[in-house]
Parts: C-alpha cells; structure tokens; sequence
C-alpha cells in the first residue's frame, strides 16, 4: 500500500468538505484496501465514512430507504426486505461470504470495481486501470468477461449481485455532492458501459456521495428468483447471474422483470424478453421463448460463447423459479 | 529559476518523498478479548497485521491476506469479519474477539472442543478462522441443514481439506 493519511469523518459535510482529489472515501473497505494492497487504489488520504451515512432500513410513502451504510448481512435479515423485496435477500445471498456480506455496505456495493483479472494484474494493459494501454482481456483470456454492451476498449462485467436485483426492481439512487446538493439517479443510469471511456464505472459525480438506495412497494415479492450459475457452488463471481420477478395475477404475467449479472460492464435488462412475456401465461414455453429472446441479443467474444446457452437456461430456469416461492 | 529546489539537499528530499512517500502514523485505541491496547500504527496497518505483529496475539492467520480465504476471520462487535481487509484504524473504539479469546482460561470453548473431537482440521492453519465462523454460525443459526451449514461456511477454506470434519464440528456444537 502506498502511505495515505486517514481521517474518520462525523458528519456528510465534513465529510464532503474535506475530500480532495486524490482522497477516497472508505465504508466497508472489502474492496478498496484490496485494491490499495494491489496499488490499483492509490488514494493519499482516506476518510472514513462508515459515521456519517444512515445504517437504517426505512418505511417511506411508497416503499422502502436503504441507508447506503446498511451493511449487507443486515438486509439479507430484514423482516421488511424478507416480506416485500425478496429478491434483494436473494441476490445479496448469492455473493460473496458471511463475513464479507458483515463488512460491505450498501453504497459500496454500487460502487465495487470489477474483477477482470487483468484490471488486477498490473503488469498487464488495462484501459480501466490506465486509461490508453489497451484491454488485455479482448484477445485474451476473456472467459469471464461480458457477451453484450462491450466495446473494443473495455470486456469486463460489474461483479454485484445486489445490482442486479436493484437494476430489476428500477431502483432509485439518492445522493449529495460536494456543494450539498441532493439528487436522484434511476439505477438504469447509475452505471455505466465502458464505450470509449471504460475507466468510468458509474455516473456518481466526483466527490459525491451515495446516501441511500430508495425502492417503491412493488407487486414482485410473491413470485421473484434469483439464479446464480458459477464456476464454484458459492463464494465465487457469476459466470451468468438472473434476477427474475414476475407479477402475476389470474395465470397472466401483468408485467416481467429480468435483469443479468456477469454479461455485461453493468447489470443488463433484458426488455425484449420483458416485453415478450407481458400479457402471457406462465409457462414453460413462454419462459423458453423469453430466454431465446435474451440468448438472440448476445455477441460472445472467443473464449465466454459458453455463456449464450448458460444465459438461456439460466432466465428459463430463474422464471421457473419464480412460480416455486 | 523560481521552480528549482532551493538546494539539492530539498531535491533530494523530494526525490525521495516522490519514490518513497512519507509514512502517516494514527493513534489507535481498541479492546481485543476484553483487554484494551493504546498503540500507534501506521495508517496501512490491517487489523490482522496489528494483531499479529502489535499486539502479539498471531491465532488469526495471514493465508491470502486478499479476502479470500478466511483465515484472518475475527468479530468485531460480535460479528465475524475478515481482519485483512480491515483497516485497523477503522477497527478503533471497537470489541475485537480473536482465537484467543474463546476459551475460559484452560476450559475450551465448546467448538474448540469439538473441532479437537471431531479431527476438524489437519494442519491447523485456517483452524482460527474456521472456528471464529464456526462460532457464528451457531450463534446466528445457520445450522439448520447440511447445505445452510456449508454456505455459511463457504468463505473458509481448507486446503487440507478437513471440512466433513468442520461439518461435524458445527452440528455437534449447535444440538448442544
């Protein structure tokens, strides 16, 4: 790690007030003392937040407010998030390890880097590391990489699980910058895809910060899923990940959610295969025609074309699914 | 001319400060197995390094020091977390538990009896972190299946590969 100082904040306006260029902010760390160990972060001041943002799960008008330091395990125990919003349970489940999920907040989680193991191996070239070097993994070793919305500059997927589920529920992302200002960001623009410029992962502004996640009371919780396929049975990245909600009322499917992990630079809704299902009965064939729909979208690059049959079973199987809860 | 290091010796400083960057320390007060340390640590200082290398207390392991294997598992306020990916300054003002902390002086902790019982390890060295999650588990109960058991358990590794006998461990603990 290089040096860096630390100082540990106590409320958002200091907070706000003393971030500087080369300053990151650091909650639940699992992911940036990584990266700062690996010198990919190599931040000069750290100030830690973990004070200064709410830890709350809140009742609003119409829905539900995650504080951006909620920390995972404590959604994935939550009676409201268990009850009305399953599948964030689900998805949070899905990733990373029990004491992972005890130190990584909420906020962060929107905010993790990918894991493209030559955005982590710094002797290789990486755009997203060091913008104008060049991406490693597009003639490389690309098994893990995306299959849709990459661009010749930049193969690699958001790792969250926990975005998907939020991408499928049409999130809201609440946050203040540096001149205190608050503002929404819908989570469809929250993220980015890497285009000409794939060293941006989202569109937070500099020096601002996420404060909560808001999510509206929604008809999904009866008959939603999340299917996680992967190179080991847990505590691995997704190869493919499926969020699937459906909201279903005298055998129709009123209307469908469907978002992936592991595809692309951010979670990917499949609106086609959504679109499809509307008005549908839920059944096996329709589910397999939405999952062609999504397989048909797909461009593989040469080492993932595994991924194209993975992504159809996987969206047949998380609609299947979703009719077992 | 303005611009110039008004001596070399300046030059070489920050030459020196630009390859080597100076050092921050931070005062760090924090209560491992009820004991409470006052120490200073360089602000890069894990958690686990200042258990190990500070405090003398070397049961959580060093394995991959990425947050992969889960040997440096500890609780911090009664929760089970990676100590390599903890800074220890954001561990300041917090209640450590550690291996050592278990047992009450020569009485073992219930699941450090049953690991011993039950062969739940071979070469022992991510034993202190299998059985810091071990605790967990019991404790937040997540022993209901065979399958619940090893989720939970899933970012513990063995290399020796001792996990029926973890397995065995943690269900003789939980029907406790």
């Amino acid at each position: 790690m290089r040096p860096f100082s630390f100082n540990k904040s106590a409320n958002i306006t200091q907070a706000l007030t003393i971030k500087k260029d080369n300053t990151q902010f650091i909650a639940g760390g699992t992911n940036l003392v990584d990266l700062m160990k690996k010198h990919i972060a190599q931040p000069e001041n750290l100030i830690d937040i973990t004070d200064v943002l709410s830890d709350k799960i809140e009742n609003t008008d119409n829905g539900i407010r995650i504080g951006a330091m909620v920390r995972n395990s404590a959604l994935t125990t939550h009676n409201k998030i268990l009850s009305d919003y399953p599948l964030i349970a689900k998805a949070l489940l899905a990733g990373a390890s029990a004491q992972i999920r005890n130190m990584a907040s909420t906020g962060g989680n929107l905010l993790q880097r990918t894991r493209c193991p030559y955005f982590y191996d710094v002797s290789t070239p990486c755009n997203k590391r060091t913008p104008g070097s060049g991406c490693s993994a597009l003639q490389g070793d690309n098994r893990m990489s995306a299959i849709i919305g990459y661009s010749e500059h930049c193969v690699a997927v958001h790792p969250s699980d926990l975005c998907v589920a939020l991408a499928a529920l049409e999130a809201r992302v609440n946050i203040i910058d540096k001149k205190q200002k608050a503002s929404v960001i819908p989570f469809k623009d929250f993220h980015r895809l890497p285009g000409s410029e794939p060293h941006l992962d989202h569109n937070l502004p500099s020096h601002a910060l996420i404060t909560s996640i808001d999510i509206s009371r929604n008809p999904f919780n009866k008959h939603c899923a999340y299917l996680k396929l992967r190179d080991r049975d847990s505590y691995a990245f997704a190869l493919v990940s499926v969020a699937a909600a459906l909201h279903i009322e005298s055998n129709k499917i009123m209307e469908a959610r469907l978002a992936s992990g592991g595809v692309a630079h951010k979670p990917w809704r499949w609106l086609a295969s959504e679109a499809y299902l509307k008005g549908k009965e839920p059944s096996i064939e329709h589910f397999a025609k939405a999952a062609a729909i999504a397989a048909d979208e797909v461009k593989p690059l040469a080492g993932n074309a595994f991924k194209v049959p993975l992504l159809k079973g996987a969206i047949e199987t998380a609609l299947q699914n979703c009719l077992r809860n | 001319m303005a611009a110039l290091p008004s001596s070399v010796k300046a030059f070489y400083k920050d030459v020196k400060n630009f390859i080597i960057p100076p050092k921050h320390t931070t005062p760090i007060s924090i209560t491992v197995n009820k004991k409470t340390y006052k120490v200073t640590a360089d602000t890069r200082t894990t958690l686990l390094d200042l258990l190990r290398e500070q405090l003398h207390l070397t049961g959580a392991k060093k394995g991959c020091d990425h947050g992969q294997c889960g040997a440096c598992t500890v609780h911090i306020n009664g929760k089970h977390v990676l100590s390599c990916l903890t800074l220890a300054a954001q561990a300041a003002g917090k209640e450590v538990t550690t291996i050592e902390g278990l047992a009450e002086g020569d009485k073992l902790h219930p699941m450090q009896k049953a690991f011993i019982e039950c062969d739940g390890f071979q070469c022992g060295y991510c034993t202190p972190g299998q059985i810091m999650s071990a605790v967990a588990c019991v404790n937040e109960g997540h022993t209901k299946s065979l399958a619940a058991i090893k989720e939970f358990m899933s970012g513990n590794l063995c290399r020796c590969g001792a996990y029926n006998g973890i397995v065995e461990s943690i269900q003789k603990v939980a029907a406790l």
